[in-house]
């Protein structure tokens, strides 16, 4: 499902060109517009699509499992702290979530990795990994369940 | 300098008529390599195609007023803003070259067929608004071609790597810094005017291979958003926003109950800029 550039709508920023992890999104050299230099090297990681500020960006699905007619598009906003997805069917069918990407402000809650003072030798021979138990809580009244927090899990899929 | 007509001196070597019938011809490349674009691109026809699938999928009708009103809001903020730009530095730069062309080329205009000889002095506005409009596009054009250009900004190459897509902003700087230092250099023929008349061709007459044709197809792209957006196909973007109370309610927002509405920025706070 390799990505593709509405030429209308982008502005040639670059934020696509730069986010890429395959570095295969580029700058058109008639246009100067960005484009997806080698579509079968794309790994459908979105991560262009979500950054692209113009939602020039959209993603085309392979003719065999998402016929034409379908849309997957999403809207990353950064100073709401959510992402939000819809899913159009070919039959019509429309789908939308929104989740959170953060739960804190950008750039609040960097840990300070560098002032943390080095495991000692029990931690490098233990078994717990780095801020274990102190982060999954174990040592703050057991395992967290959906019970112990409140919360019921219900049949089937609800957002 | 500011206050003469360098068009009205040239006036003694140059016929005022062969100046005239210079810029219809520039008028009429534009008007043609415009035309021409949009047949061989497909760009009027894409945009009416596109129209006329948002209208028929729209979820609501939008009427002759709103319409009006999405035109209004096109023209102030898409269009006399520049307001698509998400880098401010590239709409501050792109502003700069855009109103300093326009009264750059109005100016050109009204010396050329107002005030074409040293008998109908020229008004001292006339020639104040042809240099700071020279000078604005300098400052937009090498600004943007230096620092901000796509190229250099985010893909990190040298910013003498020319290629097809300069040919509109090379030839619009050559042509406004050939003029201004022609005019500088006391005007009149020679080899500066030569090389400000070629620049200036190769500006008005590649319009076709260049993307002067922008501040027309641009716009139009521009009212398509918004028209999409309030037919409320959107373009199948998602609608769902955490302000709605409604989608406060979900579960999946439990996490975001205490967090600010404005989280900052994110990615956005650096500029793409890490080739």
């Amino acid at each position: 499902m390799p990505t593709f550039v509405y030429m209308t709508r982008c502005d040639g920023c670059g934020h696509c060109v730069d986010i890429c992890p395959s570095d295969i999104m580029h700058i058109d050299k008639t246009y100067r517009r960005a484009y997806n230099i080698e579509p079968n090297m794309c790994w459908e990681c979105y991560s262009c699509v979500k950054a692209c500020p113009q939602h020039a960006i959209d993603v085309r699905g392979y003719a065999d499992f998402a016929p034409l007619g379908h849309s997957v598009r999403v809207h990353r906003d950064e100073e709401k702290g959510t992402i939000a997805w819809k899913i159009k069917f070919r039959n019509g069918t429309e789908k939308s979530f929104l989740s959170p990407i953060t739960t804190k402000p950008w750039g609040t809650a960097i840990p300070k990795l560098a002032d943390v003072p080095g495991p000692s030798k029990e931690m490098r021979d233990g078994q717990l990994l780095y801020n274990e138990p102190k982060w999954i809580r174990m040592d703050d009244g057991g395992l967290h369940t959906l019970q112990s927090a409140g919360l019921k899990m219900k049949k089937g899929v609800y957002y | 300098m500011f206050t003469s007509n360098p068009f009205a001196e040239l006036s003694a070597s140059i016929p005022p008529a062969v100046m005239q019938t210079y810029v219809v011809i520039m008028i009429v490349l534009v008007a043609a390599g415009t035309l021409f674009d949009i047949v061989h691109k497909g760009s009027a026809k894409y945009f009416f195609e596109n129209w006329r699938k948002s209208k028929s999928k729209g979820a609501k009708e939008v009427g002759g007023g709103e319409l009006m009103s999405i035109a209004v809001q096109t023209a102030v903020v898409d269009v006399l803003a520049s307001g698509e730009f998400c880098n401010q530095r590239r709409r501050i730069a792109h502003l700069l070259t855009m109103y300093g062309f326009v009264l750059h080329v109005v100016a050109t205009a009204v010396m050329v067929f107002g005030y074409p000889t040293t008998a109908t002095p020229t008004p001292g506005i006339w020639s104040a608004l042809w240099w700071i409009g020279g000078l604005l596009v300098c400052a937009g054009g090498y600004w943007f071609w230096f620092f901000i250009r796509v190229d250099v900004a985010a893909e990190g190459h040298s910013p003498f790597r020319v290629m097809h897509a300069d040919l509109f902003i090379l030839s619009l700087l050559a042509s406004v810094t050939l003029g201004l230092i022609w005019a500088i250099a006391g005007g009149g023929l020679g080899v500066l005017f030569a090389l400000y008349i070629v620049a200036t061709t190769v500006l008005f007459g590649s319009v076709p291979w260049s993307k002067f044709a922008h501040m027309f197809f641009k716009p139009a792209a521009a009212f398509e958003k918004r028209v999409s957006k309030a037919n409320g196909t959107a373009e199948n973007l998602p609608t769902l926003t955490r302000d709605d109370p409604e989608q406060q309610k979900r579960h999946s927002m439990e996490l975001l109950q205490d967090a600010p509405m404005d989280m900052g920025l994110g990615i956005k706070r650096e500029a793409p800029r890490h080739y």
